[in-house]
C-alpha cells in the first residue's frame, strides 16, 4: 500500500551491531499469527528484548533510554533468513524509517523498498564509524539525504553516498508503490500473458 | 551467438518490460500461497477494489501454522485458526485452487508442488516463503518474496525485480557411502558463508549433483536461500521428465513431446559465462552438522568447532555470542555430546525418500531413551506412502512419534516446539536462535545423520553404526 514519502531524515539512531541478524531475531515466527499489518513493533526483537516472563531484558538496546531514533544502524548481513515481510512491518511500527548496514540480505531489502523504509547500504568503515560515534554520544545526529543519495554524520561532517536505482528512489520520494506501476501495465501483461 | 546460461533463458522469456534505470516488470507463472504470508495481501487488495488477475495461476495450501495433530478437528489455537479460515474464504472469494488441512494433497507448499506437477522447468514460480527456491529442482526460476510481492503477484501476474548476478556451483566426482544431498549443501554453505551468494542466483552443476535424484536435488536447492542466494536451479535432464511424466499437471500427449523438447532446450550454453563460480570436489564432502545459529557454520560431524584463531572485533564477538547460545566452546569436537530431540520433516528433508533413509536405518533398532523423536512428513502423499510402503510401522517400533503433515517444528509456529536449552538435531533449514522454540539448540543435519544420533542419542557419524 502506498506509504510516506520519503525524502530528508534528520534523527539520532540506535545501534545494533551483532552480525547475521535473521528475520527470526527480528521477529519470531509464533509471532506471525496476524491477519493485519499493524502492532508488530511490540514484538520486534522479541527474544532479545523481553525474557520469558516478558520482563525487558536491560542489556538490550531497545531496553535502553540512551539509545532512540528513526534510523537502525546495523551489522552485517541484516535481515537473513525467511522472506516475512513481518519483519519490515516491525521494524516500521517501532518507529524505524531508515535501516543503515554494510550489507543487508536480498529479500529483507526488496520487502524494505516497498514498504518505505529505506535501506541504506554504507562501506565498512563508514558502519563502524557510525557505532563508534554513537557510543561516545549517543545524541548523534545522522542525516538521510535520498534526493542526493548521501548518508552525512553531522557531528564531524563525514559522509558517503550510497546506490538506490533511480525506480525505488522516485517511488520512496512519492511515496508510490510497485502496484500502482504495474496496474497501469495491465494491457501490455495481458497480451504477455496471452502469448505464454 | 551471445551465449546464456539456465537463468538468462528462462529470465528472459518472462520479461514483459525492462523499467529504464530500474527493475524489469517481471511474469510470474505460477504462485503458491499458505496461510501465514498471503492475508494482509488480500486485505490490500480489498482496500484497493481490485481482485485477482488470473486466479488459475495461484495455488494455495495452510502449512505453517497448522497442528500436526488432530488435523481433523477444529484447530485449538485461535489465530492460528484465524490465519487458516482467512485462506479458506480467500481462495473461495477468488476461485484460487486450495489444498486444504486433510485433503488428499495437502501439505507444505514446496511438497505438493512438485508433487502435482505444478512445478516445472523453465517456469517463474513465487511464493511468500524463501524456501521457494526449492522449485528451482525442476530448472525454474523460483523464489520467495514478501506480502507486498504476493499482493503484486495476485493483483497483476507480476512483480518489479532487478535481474540478479549469475552464481554457478560446480561438484564433480562420486559421493562416498554415507553422504547425501543434504550434506553437499551444507558443505557448500560452510564454504561460502550465510551471506556468501548474496545477491546471485545459483545454478548448481557438475556429475555429483546430475547423479542425484529430484527429490536429492530439491534439497540442494532448497537450501540455496541460506547462503543469502535468492534462488538456485539445476538444468532439467531425464531424471527430471521421469519425475514428472504422468503428474497430474505435467503436459499430456503431444503436448509433453513438446515440452521436453523445450525443456531440452534449457542448458547452459557451452562458453556462457558466469559473474562468479565455485568448483567443489564430492570426494572431500562427509557427513556434516552445524553448531552454531547460522547455517553456514557448518562442519564435519567427526570435525570440531573452529578456534578464535584469526578472529577480531564484531565478527569475534557475534562467534562467540552465537557459541554461548549453543552451549558449546570453540575448539571442542562435536561427536558424543547428548541431543535431546530428532526432527525429520521440512520442506528441506520432509519427502518419502528421506524418510526411506531413516527407516533403512533404523529397522529393528530402537531410539535411545534421551531422545524424543519427530517424523513429520512434508505431505498427505508422503504420509500416506510411507504407510503402505510399511516405513511407519518401522519407525514406530523404533519409538519414533509420526505426525501430520506441515511445516511443524521447522519454524516452531504451531504447538511441535523444542524446550529452551534442549539439543535437536534436524533436518531441516535454519538453525537461528529459537528458530524451533525460544531458547532450542539446533543442529542441522541430513536425515541419515538424524536417524544415527537417533539411535545413539548422541551426535554419531552415521558411517560408524552403518552395520553394526
Amino acid at each position: 500500500m502506498a506509504y510516506d514519502k520519503f525524502t530528508i531524515l534528520k534523527s539520532t539512531a540506535v545501534p545494533l551491531p551483532a552480525e547475521n541478524v535473521d528475520t527470526d531475531q527480528i521477529i519470531p515466527a509464533r509471532f506471525l499469527k496476524a491477519t493485519e499489518r499493524e502492532g508488530f513493533g511490540d514484538n520486534l526483537f522479541r527474544d532479545w528484548r523481553y525474557d520469558v516472563a516478558g520482563n525487558p531484558k536491560k542489556d538490550f538496546v531497545l531496553n535502553d533510554p540512551t539509545y532512540s531514533g528513526k534510523i537502525l544502524v546495523a551489522g552485517k548481513n541484516f535481515g537473513s533468513g525467511s522472506s516475512r515481510e513481518h519483519a519490515v512491518w516491525a521494524i516500521y511500527d517501532y518507529g524505524f524509517r531508515c535501516v543503515v548496514s554494510s550489507f543487508f540480505a536480498d529479500i529483507f531489502k526488496n520487502n524494505c523498498l516497498n514498504i518505505g523504509v529505506l535501506p541504506v547500504t554504507v562501506s565498512a568503515d563508514f558502519a563502524e564509524k557510525l557505532f563508534e560515534a554513537i557510543e561516545q554520544n549517543p545524541n548523534v545526529e545522522i542525516e538521510v539525504n535520498l534526493p542526493e543519495q548521501k548518508i552525512t554524520l553531522l557531528s564531524t561532517g563525514d559522509s558517503e553516498s550510497f546506490d538506490i536505482n533511480e525506480y525505488k528512489k522516485d517511488n520512496m520520494q512519492n511515496g508510490f508503490d510497485d502496484i500502482d506501476y504495474l496496474l497501469n501495465m495491465s494491457a501490455e501483461i495481458d497480451a504477455f500473458e496471452a502469448s505464454k | 551467438m551471445e551465449k546464456k546460461t539456465l537463468f538468462d533463458k528462462v529470465w528472459e522469456a518472462h520479461v514483459v518490460k525492462s523499467v529504464p534505470q530500474g527493475p524489469d516488470v517481471f511474469f510470474i507463472d505460477k504462485h503458491f500461497i499458505h496461510e501465514v504470508t498471503s492475508p494482509v495481501a488480500f486485505l490490500n487488495l480489498e482496500k484497493r477494489g481490485i481482485g485477482v488477475k488470473y486466479p488459475e495461476r495461484t495455488i494455495a495450501t495452510p502449512d505453517h501454522n497448522v497442528p500436526t495433530v488432530e488435523q481433523d478437528q477444529t484447530i485449538k489455537d485461535k489465530l492460528s485458526r484465524m490465519q487458516v479460515e482467512r485462506l479458506r474464504e480467500n481462495c473461495k472469494k477468488y476461485g484460487i485452487e486450495l489444498h486444504d488441512l486433510g485433503s488428499a494433497h495437502h501439505g507444505i507448499v514446496h511438497v505438493i508442488g512438485p508433487e502435482l506437477g505444478v512445478t516445472q522447468p523453465g517456469m517463474t514460480i513465487v511464493c511468500g516463503d524463501s524456501h521457494t527456491s526449492t522449485h528451482g529442482a525442476f530448472g525454474a526460476i523460483a523464489f520467495g518474496i514478501g506480502t507486498s510481492e504476493v499482493e503484486m503477484v495476485l493483483a497483476t501476474q507480476c512483480i518489479m525485480q532487478s535481474k540478479p548476478k549469475k552464481m554457478r556451483i560446480s561438484v564433480e566426482g562420486e559421493l562416498g557411502p554415507g553422504v547425501t544431498s543434504k550434506d553437499i549443501i551444507l558443505y557448500i554453505i560452510s564454504k561460502i558463508s550465510a551471506a556468501g551468494a548474496t545477491g546471485y542466483f545459483v545454478e548448481y552443476a557438475g556429475s555429483a549433483i546430475r547423479n542425484l535424484s529430484m527429490e536429492a536435488r530439491m534439497t540442494i536447492c532448497n537450501m540455496s536461500i541460506e547462503m543469502g542466494a535468492r534462488g538456485g536451479l539445476i538444468a532439467p535432464d531425464e531424471t527430471t521428465y521421469n519425475y514428472l511424466k504422468g503428474k497430474r499437471y505435467s503436459p499430456k500427449g503431444e503436448a509433453w513431446g513438446q515440452a521436453v523438447a523445450y525443456w531440452n532446450s534449457l542448458q547452459t550454453d557451452e562458453g556462457a559465462v558466469f559473474d562468479k563460480e565455485y568448483a567443489f570436489d564430492a570426494a572431500d564432502i562427509e557427513p556434516m552438522i552445524t553448531y552454531g545459529t547460522n547455517p553456514g557454520m557448518g562442519i564435519k560431524v567427526k570435525g570440531t568447532i573452529p578456534s578464535l584463531d584469526g578472529m577480531e572485533g564484531s565478527n569475534k564477538k557475534s562467534y562467540l555470542k552465537s557459541l554461548d547460545y549453543m552451549g558449546f566452546q570453540p575448539g571442542e569436537a562435536v561427536k558424543g555430546k547428548l541431543v535431546d530431540y530428532v526432527f525429520v520433516g521440512s520442506c528441506t528433508n520432509g519427502r518419502i525418500e528421506d524418510i526411506r533413509s531413516v527407516a533403512q536405518f533404523v529397522k529393528g533398532r530402537k531410539k535411545a531413551d534421551n531422545i524424543t523423536a519427530w517424523i513429520v512428513p512434508g505431505s498427505r502423499e508422503v504420509e500416506k506412502m510411507a504407510h503402505e510402503e510399511g516405513l511407519v510401522k518401522i519407525l514406530e517400533e523404533a519409538g519414533f512419534e509420526l505426525r501430520q503433515p506441515g511445516c511443524s517444528a521447522c519454524l516452531a509456529m504451531n504447538d511441535d516446539k523444542i524446550p529452551a536449552g534442549k539439543y535437536a538435531v534436524s533436518t531441516s533449514n535454519r538453525n537461528f536462535e529459537g528458530r524451533q522454540g525460544p531458547g532450542a539448540r539446533t543442529m542441522l543435519a541430513s536425515p541419515l545423520t538424524v536417524a544415527a544420533v537417533a539411535v545413539t542419542g548422541r551426535i554419531t557419524d552415521p558411517r560408524e553404526v552403518f552395520n553394526n
